[in-house]
């Protein structure tokens, strides 16, 4: 048996390592504040984005007996998925510290999540995707009950951990399907063997569909979004709602839209099935939403609507969409959870839509970072929000599927209803009394102005990003 | 003799025993996690059956990995379990009810 060649599988290998590192050097350095594990972490990652880059960009080779590929849609998700962690790790700082929760088991946690969603990025065989899976699962559990003393935290994890093994199980069940009909693991020997006539494999792509759409939140299987956002902490609901999204989007991609190319026709119109109820459902529980965390949660709903519109156009452009809606959406939620932990402090969650009355007094650059990241979310022309959308439509469209634009855009009007009452309270409504300055550091000010910016610059300048997502597919 | 059937059946039959155990029961957390293992062992059998009749050896190796991910998910539920009974007291899975929406 020759030997696998570790040089393409570099990134994942530098990921492990350093995170094993990371935990064993937390242990030894003194101090409350962390920072040889932070910088660490950050170090760590943009290290993996040059070398996922310089290895794997140009590439696409097989290696470990083909359990693992290096291709051009591994890197692109991969780099995003460490920009979307870079930046879950620099606002949770200042949050965690405020609160006694700093401890180097939070940056060990978030990178072996992001070696997770690494090795399912590349996975080329239904070990290796199971395995990524189980490996961003588990760590995203313990995150949830990241605060050990809140009843709400550790009810959140449960409850998330409990749907989350179900949806594994699904997706293993799906996995055992397919590979009796298949007779092997390896995902191009399935792409080849799958077809519609053989029941196996049906049965396998709803239980794997059904595994993966939880990933995303896509109704019915949303029920634990907003439970999760709502109970765990601010910084880890916001690293839960940006890159395992990309992560749920590398295995939809990997096992279903190269796995089963042939049974596209019948995912189809699941897709669409649960993509219309997204988009109903999540706009609609949205509206009545008095906390802000939890209306942040049926709104990923409604986009997870828009992401699956774009997959089950099932065409390179829509693919590309999807993917661009993803990364795209996943920035704009992190600043949204930014704007959260700016205002809360000690013993004050501020995770109330009430809570943000006045905040254009209280700290006008946050309540213009929190208009540039509403209107995106609600897709007004010239933020990013609007162009990922207008390409996810552009790509149903040309599919043929003009009724599916329709319901988006006419749910995407009702969006606008509750985005604009958080931006009412934010910039017309007086501040509470007694309220204090709000305290945070001059680098989370200057990283969420920036992600404001990045809203705004990549709705204006889209091009370099969706010509890379759709060449990732080309 | 023994079919695949014979296996994908009993399979089936764990499998949906697992699901059912997490919707109906309302009483205790534990059963939950014992619901969990029962799915993932489900799926093991299904692999081992499928891995015999087709003479592939990748199934069987497939069926550790499921044991030892089984193994990490229970002691991880268990630690959260922890967690959740000396914040609350309780591990009724009926009063899991705190937040509402």
């Amino acid at each position: 048996m020759p030997m696998p060649d570790f040089s393409l599988a570099l990134p994942e290998l530098w990921v492990g390592a350093m995170a094993c590192v990371i935990l064993v050097a937390d242990l030894f350095v003194p101090g409350k504040d962390r920072a040889t594990s932070f910088y660490l972490s950050l170090f760590t990652l943009a290290v993996a984005a040059w070398l996922t880059l310089d290895t794997q960009w140009d590439a696409r080779a097989l290696t470990f007996s083909d359990m693992y590929v290096a291709d051009k849609l591994g890197a692109v998700l991969k780099v995003a998925v460490y920009g979307l962690t870079a930046l879950a790790f620099v606002y949770a700082r200042g949050y965690l510290k405020s609160r006694d929760m700093l401890q180097g088991e939070y940056f060990v946690l978030g990178l072996f999540a992001v070696l997770g969603m690494m090795v399912m990025s590349s996975a080329h065989s239904l070990l290796t995707a199971y395995i990524g899976l189980e490996l961003l699962s588990l760590c995203q559990y313990v995150l949830v009950a990241f605060n050990r003393d809140s009843r709400f935290g550790s009810e959140a994890a449960m409850k998330y951990f409990v749907l989350g093994s179900l949806a594994s199980g699904m997706v293993l069940y799906g996995m055992s399907m397919i590979y009796g009909g298949a007779g092997s693991l390896d995902l191009a020997a399935v792409a080849r063997a799958a077809n519609a006539d053989n029941m196996l494999f049906v049965f396998g792509l709803v239980f794997v569909l059904v595994g993966v759409t939880f990933k995303l939140g896509a109704v019915p299987f949303h029920m634990w979004i907003p439970d999760v956002y709502e109970g765990a902490p601010t910084p880890v609901a916001l690293f839960i709602g940006t890159a395992p999204k990309v992560g749920a989007l590398a295995l939809f991609m990997r096992l279903i839209y190269e796995g089963l190319p042939l049974l596209q026709e019948h995912y189809q119109l699941m897709l669409a099935i649960l993509a219309v109820l997204s988009l109903i459902v999540g706009n609609l529980f949205a509206v009545v939403q008095t906390n802000f965390k939890r209306l942040l949660g049926y709104s990923t709903v409604s986009h997870v609507g828009f992401i699956l519109l774009g997959l089950l156009a099932g065409t390179d452009a829509g693919n590309g969409a999807a993917l661009f809606y993803t990364i795209t959406y996943a920035l704009t939620a992190a600043g949204a959870f930014a704007v959260i932990i700016l205002l809360s402090r000690r013993g004050f969650e501020a995770d109330q839509v009430a809570d943000l009355r006045g905040l254009f007094q209280r700290d006008s650059m946050a309540a213009w970072a929190l208009l540039l990241i509403m209107f995106s979310m609600t897709g007004v022309p010239g933020t990013v929000g609007f162009y990922a959308k207008l390409v996810v439509l552009q790509a149903v469209v040309d599919a043929g599927l003009v009724w599916l634009a329709i319901i988006g855009v006419l749910f995407a009007v009702v969006g606008a209803f509750y985005y604009l009452r958080v931006l009412k309270a934010a910039f017309f409504e007086a501040p509470p009394e007694g309220a204090p300055a709000l305290e945070a550091s001059g680098s989370f000010r200057a990283v969420l102005a920036g992600n404001a910016l990045a809203v705004l610059l990549l709705g204006i300048f889209p091009g370099a990003l969706i010509a890379t997502c759709i060449a990732a597919f080309a | 003799m023994i079919e695949l059937q014979d296996y994908l059946v009993l399979g089936a039959l764990l499998f949906a025993l697992g699901v059912a155990g997490i919707f109906i029961n309302r009483k205790n957390a534990i059963v939950l996690l014992m619901s969990l293992e029962l799915i993932l062992l489900s799926v093991n059998i299904n692999f081992i059956g499928f891995s015999h009749f087709l003479q592939d050896l990748a199934g069987q190796v497939f069926v550790f990995f499921i044991l030892t991910v089984a193994a990490a998910e229970a002691a991880i539920g268990l630690a959260i379990l922890v967690v959740l009974f000396r914040n609350r007291g309780t591990i009724n899975v009926g009063d899991l009810d705190s937040m509402k929406g």
